[in-house]
């Protein structure tokens, strides 16, 4: 998929009705993630420190569902961050933190209206979230992979921004 | 037509933002007495601490005024606006005309009426220049009083801590934080500091600063010493309206907007700590002296100088603290008061501690300890007015979500349609 025309609208939904809670979202987003890419076995076997999953999946069972950054118009967290290191890709519409800068004062968490942002203490303190799979390239893992198609993608201008 | 905005901080940035979002052309005039590229100003304590450099204390990157047509006039103090010529005079003698102003000139540190306070070795600690002169002294093993412990003077406490310095922190009150902490948050805090080795005495005030030219201790109110190398004043901030004070310009504690952040002089307006605007919990004007509002303000004005007719009227505080080791984060309101029934639930084992302020079937403020994860769900709850009222119980739960949300709720929250 070409990230380049990604327009800002893009957003990841889910569907409680075909959700099982059975977390191979969360999975595929760690392999995602981790310096092996897409690979669950060296994902979860050879990495003493496992990166974060990035999508949150709520349960109380039978009823399960995944959320994740929606990369908002108007992002809350963008404008709560205290550093700048959270920021709206311009180009792309996504909303990506520079981790680099980022120093885990978890005002963003405070401040997003979904609650998909993670404290992350793997290496330094950062807040960790979704960036569509961004660096991979690929159609995101979570979409990708969940066995039901409880997660799908829509260009949408239905945006939960104030 | 031409924008001058007087500050260089976030309302400052979220102006330039919001004007870029509507004016891609005309320019753009950013004055500062400070001399530096727009940095974020908590990250002081980062730096005092040694976990960030200069270098990386950037508020938006190194090509922001060029990339958005913004001419920097950096380390000169404007010293008066002529409101009837459209101009801002400077200290050296420039004068800078506009066609829409903004103040953005933030807040200054309270001097404490204490005897001595202008003695050497007694800092502020509000911006980058104050780190500073600070990390000078601040020496291993070096002794440190901290006057107040306030968010900042407790930022201040942990940088020292973690370079080193032996802290004393005093407080008139019962107990730290006094503004959103109760007595079960405070002491939970207290033993983070006590881990950390800082010391704190509170109840008690400082009388004297010591020393002949320079402090060499303080002197409290109930006759004891304390003998220290430097001292760090955080008695608080209040809006930095020098610059208009004996003007036509409306002022109260701040310069007092409307919710499209105009004063009462056309063309002039005001955002973040320097501003009183409407706060969404109180339903009044007040000073809401925190980022996430000052970009909001600074934004929302800046799209109204270029013409559009935006209106900011959900500012409230909500603040994230961490201090060492502990997560803590609070939102509106913050003390019990008529009609509010509050919802404690603390968790000795765990260290976790969550509180809950409900007026009517509307959550309007909450504070977290070390379980804050999710935080926005409530503050969302907050900002949106949501009848909680079905979901009331459910506040608190560890893995509260949407998921206690009644389904249309949830529907029109976060599915699609
Ligand atoms: C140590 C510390 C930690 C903090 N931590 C947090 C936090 O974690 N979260 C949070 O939300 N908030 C925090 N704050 C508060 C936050 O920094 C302020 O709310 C925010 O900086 C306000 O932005 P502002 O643009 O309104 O003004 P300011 O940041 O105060 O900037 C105003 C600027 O205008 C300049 N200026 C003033 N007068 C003139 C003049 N006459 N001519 C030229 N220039 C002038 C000033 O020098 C200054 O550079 C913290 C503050 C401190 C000091
Ligand atoms: S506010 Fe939350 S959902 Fe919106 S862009 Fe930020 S992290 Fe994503
Ligand atoms: S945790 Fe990082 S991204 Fe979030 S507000 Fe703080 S500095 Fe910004």
């Amino acid at each position: 998929m070409d990230k380049s025309n990604i327009t800002a609208p893009k957003r990841i939904y889910a569907k409680e009705d075909v959700c099982i809670g059975c977390r191979l979202c969360e999975i595929h987003c760690i392999a995602a993630h981790s310096k092996y890419r897409h690979d669950l076995i060296k994902t979860f076997k050879k990495l003493p420190k496992r990166p974060l999953p990035r999508i949150v999946v709520e349960e109380d069972v039978p009823l399960s569902f995944g959320l994740q950054c929606r990369h908002c118009d108007e992002p809350e967290c963008v404008k709560a961050c205290i550093t700048g290191a959270m920021q709206k890709d311009p180009k792309t519409g996504l909303v990506i933190n520079d981790t680099e800068r980022c120093i885990g004062c978890w005002t963003c968490i405070l401040a997003c209206p979904y609650g998909v942002i993670r404290r992350d203490y793997t290496n330094k303190k950062v807040a960790s979230k979704c960036d569509f799979c961004l660096e991979s390239g690929l159609e995101p893992a979570c979409v990708k992979n969940c066995p039901n198609e409880a997660l799908y993608i829509k260009n949408t201008v239905k945006s939960h921004d104030l | 037509m031409n924008y001058v905005i007087i500050g260089n901080s976030v309302a400052a940035v979220g102006a330039v933002e919001g004007i870029r979002k509507i004016d891609k052309v005309n320019p753009i005039v950013i004055i500062s007495d400070e001399p530096y590229h727009t940095y974020s100003r908590p990250l002081i304590s980062y730096y005092l601490a040694g976990k960030v450099t200069q270098d990386n204390m950037y508020y938006r990157g190194k090509d922001f005024y060029k990339a958005n047509n913004v001419e920097p006039i950096l380390g000169v103090k404007a010293q008066h606006i002529d409101f009837d010529k459209k101009e801002v005079v400077l200290e050296d003698g420039r004068k800078i005309s506009y066609t829409k102003l903004l103040i953005a000139t933030g807040s200054k540190p309270l001097t404490p009426p204490i005897e001595g306070v202008e003695k050497q070795n007694v800092f502020n600690f509000i911006k980058l220049d104050d780190a500073k002169a600070i990390e000078k002294v601040a020496t291993r093993d070096s002794k440190a009083v901290v006057i107040g412990a306030s968010f900042s003077g407790l930022k201040a406490v942990e940088a020292l801590v973690q370079r080193g310095v032996n802290v004393t922190v005093i407080d008139i009150m019962d107990r730290i934080m006094p503004r959103v902490f109760d007595e079960t948050a405070s002491s939970m805090a207290l033993k983070m500091l006590e881990k950390y080795e800082a010391k704190v005495l509170l109840k008690t005030s400082v009388e004297k600063i010591l020393g002949h030219q320079a402090a060499i201790g303080v002197l409290l109110k109930d006759g004891r010493e304390v003998p220290c190398d430097f001292i760090v004043l955080a008695a608080g901030v209040r809006c930095n309206t020098d610059l208009v004070k004996g003007t036509k310009l409306k002022i109260n504690r701040g310069i007092i907007v409307d919710t499209m952040m105009r004063t009462n002089i056309p063309d002039v307006y005001a955002a973040g700590d320097v501003a009183e605007g409407y706060n969404f919990i109180e339903e009044r004007n007040t000073e809401i002296p925190i980022i996430p509002n000052a970009y909001k303000q600074g934004e929302t004005a800046g799209q109204n100088m270029a013409g559009a007719q935006k209106i900011f009227d959900k500012g409230f505080i909500m603040n994230s603290m961490p201090l060492l080791d502990l997560s803590i984060v609070s939102a509106g309101v913050s003390a019990p008061g008529e009609g509010i029934t509050v919802k404690t639930i603390y968790n000795q084992e765990k260290n976790t501690y969550k509180k809950f302020y409900i007026r009517g079937n509307n959550l309007v403020g909450y504070l977290l300890i070390n379980d804050i994860d999710r935080a926005g769900i409530y503050t969302d709850l907050i900002r949106r007015k949501i009848d909680i009222s079905s979901f009331e119980h459910q506040l608190g739960r560890d893995d509260f979500g949407f998921i206690y949300l009644p389904k249309a709720l949830r529907s029109q929250l976060i599915l699609e349609g």
